[in-house]
C-alpha cells in the first residue's frame, strides 16, 4: 500500500496550477474600496506634469487622492506598448496620454473605449484653441481628449554663428530675412554657407525639421477634409519634401538625426547655427547646449505658423475611478495648470488654451537662456494664426518614412526623386490595410 | 460484516494505487508541457492563425481572412529581401570570424596561464554586461562626430566613416558588436568540450613533436567537433533572430528602421518595425513564421552536411 500516491499527485498538481496562476496573474490595484483613490496616469517624455509640481498640488488639494504616474521615455516606446492593451481594452490606466499623431486612431476606431471629456466638470471649450479641440472629436461629436500642449515653431539660433558670417543678429532682422516664405530660410541658408569664416559651420542641423514646419502649417498635408489619404498628390507635401531636400543635398545641414545622441551632442559643440523649433524643443536644446550656450541662442518668429507635436489627456470608459479620473484631467488641463507647465522651463510645453496663452503669465514669459527672448509672444503669435491642419490615424507613420527618404538624400547622397518614390513605396507597406 | 468491505475498499484503494502511479509521472512533468503550452505551442499557432489574417495590433479581435495576402506581400517587398540580405551578410561576418576566434582563445586558455580564472572570468564580461551598458558605449564608439573608433582612424591619417550612413560601414559596426557580445561565451563552451579531451592526447602529440598549432589542429578540433556543430547552428540561430544588437547601434526611436535605407535593418528589426511600430499583426505573425522556416531549412542543411562529414 502507498497511502501517499494519491496525496503526491494532488500537491504535484497544485505546485503546477500554483506556478502557472502565479505567471498569469500580477493585478493588484487599490480600488476605492481602500478608502483611498488612486489614479494611474500614464505619459511620455517630458508632460511637465510631474516637475511643475502639479501633482503634488493635486494630492495636497484633494486629500485622500494618490496620483501614480508611468511615464515612458520616447513617444514609439510608449505607443508600442499601447497598442495591445488599446486592442484588449485592459490595463489602461484611469489617464492615457496620447500624441496628436495617434489622436486619430483613438477618436477614429477606438472611439467607443474613451469616455467624452466636453462634459467634465470644469471643462470649457472655449478656453482651448479650436482647431485642438477638434483634433480629437469623434464623428459622433463626443470629445475624447484634452489637450495638454502644442508645438508652435519658431527658429532658434545662435546670434554669434550669424555675427561671423555677416548676418544680422537682432531677433526681428532676423526674422525678416524669410519672412517672406521658408524658401527664403534656405536661401539665407546658401548665403551663410558662402559667407562664414569657419567652413566646417553648417546652417542647420537637418532639413527635416524645416520639412515638418512646412507640413504641419498647412490646412491639408497627408489626409483632405474628408479623410482620404491624398499624401502623394498633393503637391504642398511634395513642395515641402522639395525644399527640404534641396538643404539637405546642399551641404548646409549637419546631417544630424534629430533627437539622437549625435544631434543633442552638436549643440554643445556648437557646429550648426539654426535649428527649426517648436516650443518644447527649448527644454531640449538648453539642456543640451549647456550653460556655456545660455545667451549666445536667440529665437526669430518662423515665416508661416506651423504646429508640431503637442499632446492630449484621454479617459478610458472602463477605468474604475472615471469621476475622479475625468476631474483631474480637467484639471491639468485648465489655463491655470498650463500656465504653469510653460513656466516649468525644463518641459517648455505651450499651453493648448488659448486663455492661458493670452494670460499675462505665459504671454509675458521671456528664456533668459534664450538671450531674454520673449518666447510667450513669438510662440502665442504662432499659435494665434495656426491653420487647422486635417490629420488622420496614420500621420506618424507617413512622417517617418518621408523623413527617412529625406535623410537618404542628406547621408547617403541619394537622388531626391529617387528616395521619394521609395519612400512612397514604404508608407504603402507600412499602412497596408486596404 | 467488516469481510465484504474489506476488498471493496482494498480493490478502490488498489485501483488508485495503480491510478497513482500511472499519473504520477506525467504530474512530475506536467508543469514543463503546461508551460510549454501556454508560452510556447499557443503563441506559435495564434501566430501562424493571425499570419492569414489581415489584422491590426490595436485590433486584434478584427480579423479578416486574406490566406496567403500578408505572406505574398512579403515575399514581393524589397524591404523583406534587403533585411533578407542583411541578416545573412551580418549573420557570415560576425558569425565565422566570431567562432575562429572563439576556438583560438579557448585553446589558449586551455594552457597552463598565469590568472587562469581571471582571464576566463574576462572572456565572459560582455556577454554578461547589461545590454543598456553597451548601448551607451558602442554608440559612443561608432558615432560619427565624436566616436573613439574615428576618432583613432583620425590619428592613423585616416578619414572619418559615417558608421551609421553606409552600408557595409553599419554591417560592420554591428558585427562587431556581435562578435564582442559573443565570443566569449562561445570560447567557454569550446573551452569546457576541450577539457573533456583527455590530456594524454596532448602529451603524446608533444612527444611526436607537434606544435601548439598542429595541436589545435589534429588534437582539438577533431575532439570537440560535435560542440563545433552545436555553436554554429546555435550562432545561425542566433544571427537570423539578430535584433539587439542593431537596435543597440542605431539608438533612439527610429532604430527599427535599420537606417534612413534600411542598411542594417535585420528581419528581427523589420519584424519589430511591422508589428509594434506600424502595427500591422498580421504581417509581422507572417514574417516570424517565414523566419521560423528560414531557421528550420538552415538547421536541416546543416545536419545533413554534419552527417556527411561524419561518413567520411
Amino acid at each position: 500500500m502507498n497511502p501517499g500516491g494519491a496525496l503526491r499527485v494532488t500537491t504535484t498538481v497544485a505546485s503546477a496550477l500554483a506556478l502557472a496562476v502565479a505567471t498569469t496573474s500580477c493585478d493588484s490595484s487599490d480600488g476605492p474600496a481602500s478608502g483611498r483613490v488612486t489614479i494611474r496616469i500614464s505619459t511620455f517624455s517630458n508632460m511637465g506634469f510631474n516637475t511643475s509640481g502639479l501633482f503634488e498640488e493635486y494630492e495636497r488639494l484633494h486629500p485622500g487622492i494618490t496620483i501614480e504616474e508611468d511615464n515612458a521615455a520616447d513617444e514609439a516606446t510608449y505607443w508600442q506598448a499601447l497598442q495591445p492593451k488599446l486592442s484588449s481594452g485592459q490595463g489602461l490606466g484611469d489617464i492615457v496620454s496620447v500624441e496628436v499623431g495617434r489622436i486619430r486612431t483613438i477618436a477614429g476606431s477606438k472611439a467607443g473605449m474613451f469616455a467624452d471629456l466636453s462634459q467634465a466638470p470644469g471643462v470649457r471649450a472655449d478656453s482651448f484653441y479650436p482647431w485642438k479641440w477638434d483634433q480629437a472629436e469623434a464623428e459622433d461629436g463626443r470629445v475624447l481628449g484634452l489637450g495638454t500642449d502644442i508645438g508652435p515653431m519658431a527658429v532658434c539660433y545662435r546670434k554669434d554663428l550669424f555675427r561671423q558670417a555677416g548676418l544680422p543678429t537682432q531677433r526681428d532682422a532676423v526674422g525678416d530675412l524669410w519672412a517672406a516664405g521658408w524658401e527664403r530660410y534656405v536661401d539665407v541658408g546658401e548665403r551663410f554657407q558662402k559667407q562664414t569664416e569657419d567652413k566646417s559651420l553648417r546652417f542647420m542641423d537637418t532639413g527635416n525639421g524645416l520639412y515638418n514646419a512646412m507640413i504641419f502649417g498647412q490646412t491639408t498635408s497627408y489626409y483632405d477634409s474628408s479623410g482620404k489619404l491624398v499624401h502623394d498628390s498633393n503637391p504642398g507635401v511634395r513642395r515641402a519634401y522639395d525644399l527640404a531636400a534641396r538643404a539637405n543635398a546642399s551641404g548646409m545641414t549637419a546631417r544630424l538625426q534629430q533627437f539622437q545622441t549625435n544631434w543633442r551632442k552638436s549643440f554643445s559643440a556648437a557646429k550648426f547655427a539654426t535649428v527649426v523649433c517648436p516650443s518644447w524643443m527649448l527644454g531640449q536644446i538648453s539642456q543640451a547646449a549647456g550653460p556655456g550656450g545660455e545667451g549666445q541662442w536667440d529665437i526669430a518668429r518662423a515665416p508661416a505658423p506651423a504646429n508640431w507635436g503637442g499632446s492630449f489627456l484621454t479617459v478610458p470608459e472602463n477605468s474604475e475611478v472615471r469621476g475622479e479620473a475625468e476631474k483631474l484631467a480637467a484639471w491639468l488641463t485648465d489655463p491655470a495648470q498650463q500656465a504653469k507647465t510653460f513656466a516649468d522651463a525644463s518641459a517648455g510645453n505651450f499651453p493648448s488654451s488659448r486663455t492661458a496663452a493670452a494670460g499675462p503669465s505665459v504671454a509675458g514669459t521671456r528664456s533668459r537662456y534664450f538671450s531674454d527672448a520673449p518666447v510667450g509672444r513669438i510662440f502665442g503669435a504662432a499659435a494665434k494664426d495656426m491653420p487647422t491642419l486635417n490629420i488622420g490615424p496614420d500621420q506618424g507613420l507617413i512622417t517617418n518614412a518621408i523623413s527617412s527618404g529625406l535623410t537618404r538624400v542628406e547621408q547617403q547622397g541619394m537622388n531626391p526623386d529617387e528616395s521619394w518614390r521609395q519612400s512612397l513605396g514604404e508608407v504603402e507597406s507600412a499602412i497596408g490595410k486596404d | 460484516m467488516a469481510s465484504p468491505l474489506a476488498p471493496t475498499s482494498s480493490a478502490r484503494r488498489g485501483r488508485r494505487y495503480r491510478w497513482g502511479l500511472k499519473i504520477t509521472p506525467y504530474t512530475y512533468v506536467a508543469p514543463f508541457f503546461v508551460l510549454f503550452g501556454a508560452f510556447g505551442l499557443y503563441p506559435l499557432a495564434y501566430t501562424a492563425w493571425l499570419s492569414l489574417h489581415d489584422v491590426q495590433l490595436v485590433e486584434l479581435n478584427a480579423l479578416s481572412w486574406t490566406g496567403l495576402g500578408n505572406y505574398d506581400d512579403l515575399l514581393t517587398s524589397p524591404r523583406f529581401w534587403k533585411a533578407t540580405l542583411n541578416t545573412i551578410s551580418i549573420g557570415v561576418i560576425s558569425a565565422v570570424p566570431q567562432l575562429l576566434m572563439a576556438l583560438g582563445l579557448a585553446h589558449l586558455l586551455n594552457y597552463r596561464l598565469r590568472g587562469a580564472l581571471m582571464w576566463r572570468v574576462a572572456s565572459l564580461v560582455p556577454y554578461a554586461t547589461s545590454a543598456g551598458a553597451a548601448a551607451l558605449f558602442f554608440q559612443f564608439a561608432f558615432s560619427r562626430d565624436f566616436g573613439l573608433v574615428n576618432w583613432a582612424l583620425h590619428s592613423l591619417g585616416l578619414g572619418p566613416v559615417d558608421w551609421e550612413g553606409g552600408t557595409l560601414s553599419s554591417q560592420l559596426a554591428v558585427s562587431a558588436i556581435v562578435i564582442w557580445r559573443w565570443t566569449g561565451y562561445n570560447a567557454l563552451l569550446f573551452l569546457a568540450a576541450i577539457q573533456a579531451i583527455p590530456q594524454e592526447r596532448y602529451e603524446a602529440a608533444a612527444l611526436d613533436g607537434a606544435s601548439r598549432r598542429q595541436q589545435l589542429l589534429y588534437v582539438t578540433i577533431p575532439g570537440i567537433r560535435p560542440t563545433i556543430v552545436f555553436t554554429i547552428v546555435i550562432s545561425t540561430i542566433g544571427s537570423i533572430q539578430l535584433f539587439g544588437e542593431p537596435l543597440i547601434f542605431g539608438g533612439g526611436s527610429q532604430a527599427v528602421q535599420g537606417g534612413a535605407d534600411g542598411q542594417y535593418q535585420t528581419l528581427g528589426l523589420l519584424l519589430y518595425q511591422t508589428g509594434w511600430a506600424n502595427g500591422n499583426a498580421g504581417r509581422a505573425s507572417a514574417l516570424a513564421w517565414l523566419m521560423f522556416l528560414l531557421i528550420i531549412l538552415i538547421a536541416l542543411t546543416q545536419a545533413v552536411v554534419a552527417r556527411r562529414a561524419r561518413r567520411r
